[in-house]
């Protein structure tokens, strides 16, 4: 091994250091583009769409003319699908969640199997749901390009959301808990219903909001079902054909008129702002969780 | 993550009984429920044998009428003009010209902003900043497709007038920024579980911070930072929203990023917003297209899934 002098080790310290300097400020440098770049995007649609928002463009119908085009169509469409989506999707997953959490053994084939399902499925692209809806759910089940194929479209997408989601806060639930009740005589439903799922509600219901704003943002899917771009009317039955937010947003966007290009931007940020209040919601529910856990 | 999943706890059933044998009207609802549920669970089965056979089913109609070589191998594509062509390799171009320079994005800026918050931010900084990051991942495709059209573009066209209006570039770049949380966060993860006492025993050896982060944290950390550059990638491949909107609709075997170009997911789009009549030879080439993506995409996740589990470094 090369023995150096100490002349020629300190002028290498002195190198590294500086390289290690300058790495630090491009680490740095990284995170603060990407921070940047959010800053940017939020600013510039801010700037944009913020004059557009106001109760008319809440409560008007689509419009040739951009100053009095509204969402009021596709804020509707979005609220029924995301309803419908929220029940199917929540009721689905959580069930899931609770027969491999709790009735499969560890080794048991089927849940692995069905666990890397769920893991692969996680990671379909979205528009891929949106053509198995249009043959299932539109065409192989004659429910047109409603509402109601839209919401388990949907459903179906963000099912891999929940079922994860539950079942990390099924296994938070400490195992004392259901010996407890078993040696006291209670069948596995009474242990499950009741002190495994009040246990597990808060942090079941975070993964159910973190995908229902998934779903909400959701455009290719319902693209691909048949969701209309320009709905004059408020749909009024499950079976009723409809708009949704994403899908007017992409529709202005779509338009060379600026005027258009606002009403996008507007449309965003009602959007954004549902997001957001879904969001604070999930980590009110994850601090008080946790709080709970700590005391 | 995988891995993660299959651990958890459970509680042993209870076995027997010591006194009686409980009654079938006892049982009777825990078998109704037990039944509801594994319903429920074949459900999520269900969505996949009905994935893959719908696009199956429809792309073994299309593949009678064009042959699958043609699709595979040719590099035209325009089954909506009259004189068509089949040839997916102009859509897979488009596809992977955006994948990759979102790619080129994110790759750098993930895992320099990984090694950030990992190695060098203070707890309250890293605590701050990794959920505001996330936040980049939380916003809809359509809104970033707007950014890219409305913002981006014009920004590059004001560089250079050879860019068109829809461009592989400006949606790459924001596609890029979409995935970036993506890398960044499971990146972070892989090298916070890197045990503290190699970073201890490369710090003895008199190693600096910036030797320690790259010689010793990020091999450590490798598989899973592989693992998410692979399924940031399948996620690319997958994205939609953004190269429809600034991309553009143009199937071109290309490898300029400064013209319209469309991608598999476009495409798919275009198809839907138009009136080509279903049961069409033009209509069925979007499940064919679709099979296809879906193929790639999975080949993806089962090779990040696989990355993670072969070449995991286990400590103690």
């Amino acid at each position: 091994m090369a023995i150096i002098s100490s002349g020629d080790f300190s002028r290498r310290m002195n190198r590294r250091k500086w390289q290690g300097r300058a790495f630090h400020a491009l680490c740095l440098l990284a995170i603060s583009v990407a921070l940047g770049m959010l800053a940017v995007l939020l600013v510039y649609i801010g700037v944009k769409g913020a004059s557009g928002v106001d109760w008319d463009f809440l409560t008007s119908f689509a419009s040739r003319h951009p100053d009095q085009a509204g969402i009021k169509a596709a804020l509707l469409g979005t609220i029924y699908v995301i309803s419908i989506t929220s029940v199917v999707a929540f009721t689905l997953g959580v069930g899931t969640a609770i027969y491999l959490e709790e009735y499969t053994a560890r080794n048991n084939r089927l849940a692995r199997l069905a666990k890397l399902n769920i893991a692969n499925l996680a990671g379909v692209p979205s528009i891929v749901y949106g053509l198995l809806g249009l043959a299932i759910f539109v065409r192989g089940m004659h429910m047109g390009q409603s509402v109601l194929a839209g919401g388990f479209t949907l459903a179906l997408l963000v099912l891999p959301i929940i079922i994860v989601a539950a079942g990390e806060a099924l296994r938070a639930v400490p195992a004392s808990t259901r010996e407890g009740a078993f040696a006291l005589g209670a069948t596995r439903w009474q242990v499950i219903w009741n002190l495994v799922l009040p246990q597990a509600f808060p942090g079941i219901l975070t993964g159910v909001i973190l995908a229902v704003s998934r779903a909400i943002g959701e455009t290719a899917p319902l693209i691909v079902i048949g969701a209309l771009t320009f709905v004059p009317f408020t749909p009024d039955s499950p079976f009723s054909r409809f708009s949704a937010l994403p899908i007017q947003i992409f529709n202005w966007t779509a338009r060379p008129q600026a005027g258009f290009q606002e009403a996008a931007a507007a449309g965003i940020i009602v959007l954004l702002v549902a997001l957001l209040v879904l969001n604070a919601g999930a980590v009110f529910l994850r601090n008080k969780f946790q709080n709970r856990d700590g005391g | 993550m995988a891995r993660d999943e299959l651990t958890g706890s459970r509680a042993a059933p209870p076995q027997g009984n010591l006194f009686r044998r409980r009654s079938w009207q006892q049982l009777l609802p825990e078998r109704i429920i037990k039944i509801t549920l594994i319903l429920c669970t074949s459900i999520s089965i269900l969505t996949t044998v009905g994935i893959v056979s719908v696009l199956l089913f429809e792309a073994v109609q299309f593949f009678g009428d064009v042959s699958i070589f043609k699709f595979l191998t040719g590099t035209k594509w325009t089954p909506l003009f009259t004189s068509q062509q089949f040839g997916v390799l102009a859509l897979v171009a488009g596809t992977m010209l955006t994948a990759v320079g979102a790619m080129v994005v994110a790759l750098p800026l993930g895992l320099l902003s990984a090694i950030y918050l990992s190695e060098y931010a203070p707890d309250p900084v890293r605590r701050t900043l990794k959920p505001v990051l996330e936040v980049l991942a939380g916003i809809p495709t359509v809104v970033y497709g707007y950014f890219a059209l409305l913002f981006i573009t014009p920004l590059l066209r004001g560089l250079s007038e050879d860019i068109a209006v829809f461009n592989a570039l400006s949606a790459s770049i924001v596609m890029g920024i979409m995935i970036l949380p993506m890398v960044s966060s499971l990146s972070e993860d892989a090298m916070r579980s890197v045990p503290r006492s190699l970073r201890e025993a490369a710090y003895a050896l008199g190693s600096t911070k910036l030797e320690v982060s790259t010689r010793v944290v990020v091999p450590a950390a490798l598989s899973g930072i592989m693992a998410a550059f692979i399924l940031a990638a399948s996620r690319a491949v997958g994205e939609t929203m953004i190269v429809a909107i600034a991309a553009g609709q143009n199937p071109t075997f290309t490898l300029n990023p400064l013209v319209p170009i469309e991608t598999m997911t476009a495409y798919i789009v275009q198809v839907s917003q138009g009136d080509t009549p279903n049961g069409t030879l033009e209509f069925r080439t979007i499940f064919a297209v679709a099979l296809l993506l879906f193929a790639i995409t999975l080949l993806m996740n089962l090779l990040s899934q696989y990355v993670v589990r072969r070449f995991q470094e286990e400590y103690e």
